[in-house]
């Protein structure tokens, strides 16, 4: 009530965007939840850029190495005496096998002399790590940052893509009728009647292909459904409303009233369907790779991650397993977090 | 009724026929020629033509498709590409396994939701209430791995709680001794998202006018709650639990592929792994069928129980 007597003193009225900021402002949940989203989109934003995690693949400690903080006092100590002289925490550099396939070492080690020409440190791989490191030396700190970046890729552009599908088709459908509905209908409820869990599995038996593209096609293609019979819905509910009968009788066009008209009233349920595909799409994500249909071995995901992890839990190597999922259930509860929250902000009709 | 139902059952063909072609599309078009994978790499021409003229795909598109219908119909999808076995004995000797994971695991994920659910609507608002539920969504961003990679790990692999893996010919042996961890475990990755699906259920109920009726008559809270709001919530469970139904078909891919159980579900992903085809197209064409028969039933269910409700 507040915004109408504001709106009569200024003159103009406050937009449903404002207004949902201004409720979404208030929800303290909702607010955090977006900065720690806005926060992992930051860091894969500078893992694309290539300043973060960059050398994830690299050899730079010694196989399992334990995370520094699980260190007590005294093995710290026998860590730093244990090592030759002036270097704690490191041992010297021993070639491995893994150097041999590492296309960038040859490169990478001209590099590090280059910087630091004195130091035979160069080549140490250290003892631990902030969260250790993997079977092969690799930093499991830089391998989640890395994880994240592919997994939250291919959660948000599967997500994308099933939003636009089912979102075209569920305006399409509800706005024109007649046969493109029941022609619309019809793909949905054929797709609708497959279990999503055997049509993605389907689907990545034909593809036959595995990678972070054909994941997203799998997702993108299963997962239109739901924001399909929502898009359809809105579309039938707003297609005769006044507004849009308004603007027929200037003369707006099909296409215009469709998407310059009712698409902005209708663009909060898209928004929300995309934030929930999301979160679903990264959890499938980890699924399809750990059975070996997703993201390839040469890659890093979280659930290349989790796939690994199994293997080092029977070694009583724990610390890749919490690290994968302590990183994808932050983003995930916050995405979630955040979606309830847009929610509630951006319809009106919720009492607040 | 009883025209409701037929003309449902009429409406289920163009979906089936959709399907039909769906798994046609993918499997002759999108699949590429299969010929070439089951001759293996070193193969000539000789080779892949007779096997393509064994599957029947030098004929033309419209005669593979008529194949593939009678196959539907007659229920016989030939044999497994890399076993031999037929797919139909396929499913006959690994459905026992699924039923004997997923049959207990559903009966008791939806009683203990349920309780728990109504638990957490009787106190709505509260700490407690509204804890749980972040607790729930915290549980629900972990992803379903996690939660049977630990739980392998550390009961019966650290502890010896339960087997590690396995699976025998005796169904009493599988029930107690290697079944429970899987279902323990399916119950937990379960247990928030119904939590919260029920108690939604429940809250819709809670605020309507027959319950204030009750309580103005002055009848005890539990009895307010599980006879009255009980009654009526149940009907959305029922049709949630029932469409879940073919589920059960499916098997937990997961959980099968873990501990190591010869069900439907691991069948599946190991045709997904050896391309065979003939395994996922029959899977994928009952299961769907299975589903639109099961929301029928739920629907059906759905007006019997609640008079309400108008179906057309």
């Amino acid at each position: 009530m507040n915004s109408m007597h504001s709106s009569i003193a200024t003159g103009t009225s406050e937009g449903a965007w404002s207004q949902a900021w201004r409720r979404f402002k208030s929800d303290a949940v909702g607010v955090w939840s977006g900065i720690t989203v806005i926060l992992c989109l930051i860091l894969v934003l500078f893992t694309l850029l290539g300043s973060l995690a960059a050398n994830w693949e690299k050899e730079v400690a010694i196989g399992h190495a334990p995370p520094s903080w699980t260190l007590t006092d005294s093995d710290r100590i026998d860590a730093s005496s244990g090592s030759a002289g002036s270097l704690p925490n490191v041992v010297l550099y021993e070639p491995t096998p893994t150097d041999v396939v590492d296309p960038i070492a040859a490169q990478w080690e001209l590099v590090q002399k280059a910087v630091k020409p004195a130091g035979d440190q160069v080549n140490a791989l250290a003892t631990h790590l902030p969260m250790g490191s993997d079977k092969w030396g690799r930093d499991v700190l830089a391998k989640t940052i890395k994880g994240a970046e592919t997994s939250i890729l291919v959660g948000l552009a599967a997500a994308f893509m099933a939003t636009i599908l089912g979102a075209a088709l569920g305006a399409v459908s509800g706005w024109y009728g007649g046969v493109v509905d029941d022609l619309s209908n019809w793909l949905y409820n054929v797709f609708h009647s497959i279990p999503g869990i055997l049509l993605i599995l389907a689907i990545a038996a034909v593809l036959n292909t595995k990678g972070t593209m054909a994941v997203v096609i799998i997702l993108g293609t299963t997962g239109w459904t739901g924001t399909y019979r929502l898009m359809r819905g809105e579309y039938l509910k707003h297609r005769h409303r006044d507004y849009v009968r308004a603007a027929d009788a200037i003369g707006a066009s099909n296409n215009r009233r469709m998407f310059v008209h009712i698409l902005p009233n209708v663009s909060h349920v898209i928004l929300v369907q995309f934030s929930l595909l999301t979160v679903s799409c990264i959890k499938a994500e980890v699924i399809l790779s750990f059975l070996g249909f997703g993201v390839p071995v040469d890659g890093v995901s979280w659930g290349t991650m989790l796939t690994e992890a199994q293997n080092d839990l029977l070694v009583g190597k724990w610390w890749q397993l919490l690290s994968a999922t302590a990183a994808m259930s932050i983003f995930v509860t916050g995405l979630s977090l955040l979606t309830d929250s847009l929610r509630d902000a951006l319809d009106p009709k919720v009492i607040h | 009724m009883s025209a409701y139902v037929i003309r449902r059952l009429w409406q289920m063909i163009p979906t089936l026929m959709g399907v039909i072609l769906l798994v046609f599309f993918l499997f002759n078009w999108v699949g590429g020629d299969p010929a070439y994978l089951l001759a293996g790499l070193f193969s000539n021409q000789e080779q892949i033509d007779s096997i393509r003229a064994e599957l029947g795909l030098d004929q033309p598109l419209t005669v593979q498709l008529w194949i593939f219908v009678k196959q539907v119909a007659t229920f016989n999808f030939g044999n497994s590409w890399t076993t031999g076995e037929s797919v139909a004995s396929i499913f006959a000797s690994r459905l026992p396994a699924s039923l004997t994971l997923m049959a207990p695991l559903l009966i008791i994920e939806t009683i203990v939701a349920l309780v728990l659910a109504i638990g957490l609507a009787w106190v709505r608002g509260s700490s407690i209430d509204r804890g749980t539920m972040v607790v729930f969504t915290a549980l629900m961003s972990v992803s379903i791995l996690v939660f049977i990679i630990l739980g392998q790990y550390i009961l019966a692999y650290r502890l010896g709680w339960f087997p590690v893996q396995g699976w025998s010919e005796d169904y009493w042996k599988n029930i107690s001794t290697y079944a429970p961890l899987p279902i323990l475990l399916g119950l937990v990755v379960s247990i928030a998202p119904n939590t919260r699906l029920f108690r939604s259920f429940v809250l819709d109920e809670v605020d309507q006018d027959y319950v204030r009726t009750a309580r103005a008559k002055g009848l005890s809270e539990p009895r307010v709650m599980f006879v009255h709001v009980l009654r009526n919530a149940l009907i959305p469970v029922i049709t949630f639990v029932i469409s879940n139904l073919p589920g059960l078909l499916l098997g937990a891919f997961l959980l099968e592929r873990f501990f190591g159980i010869p069900g439907v579900g691991r069948e599946i992903i190991l045709a997904v792994e050896r391309s065979d085809f003939p395994v996922i197209k029959a899977v994928t064409v009952y299961v769907a069928i299975a589903t639109m028969i099961f929301n029928l039933i739920g629907d059906v269910l759905y007006r019997l129980t609640d008079p309400r409700v108008q179906l057309r």
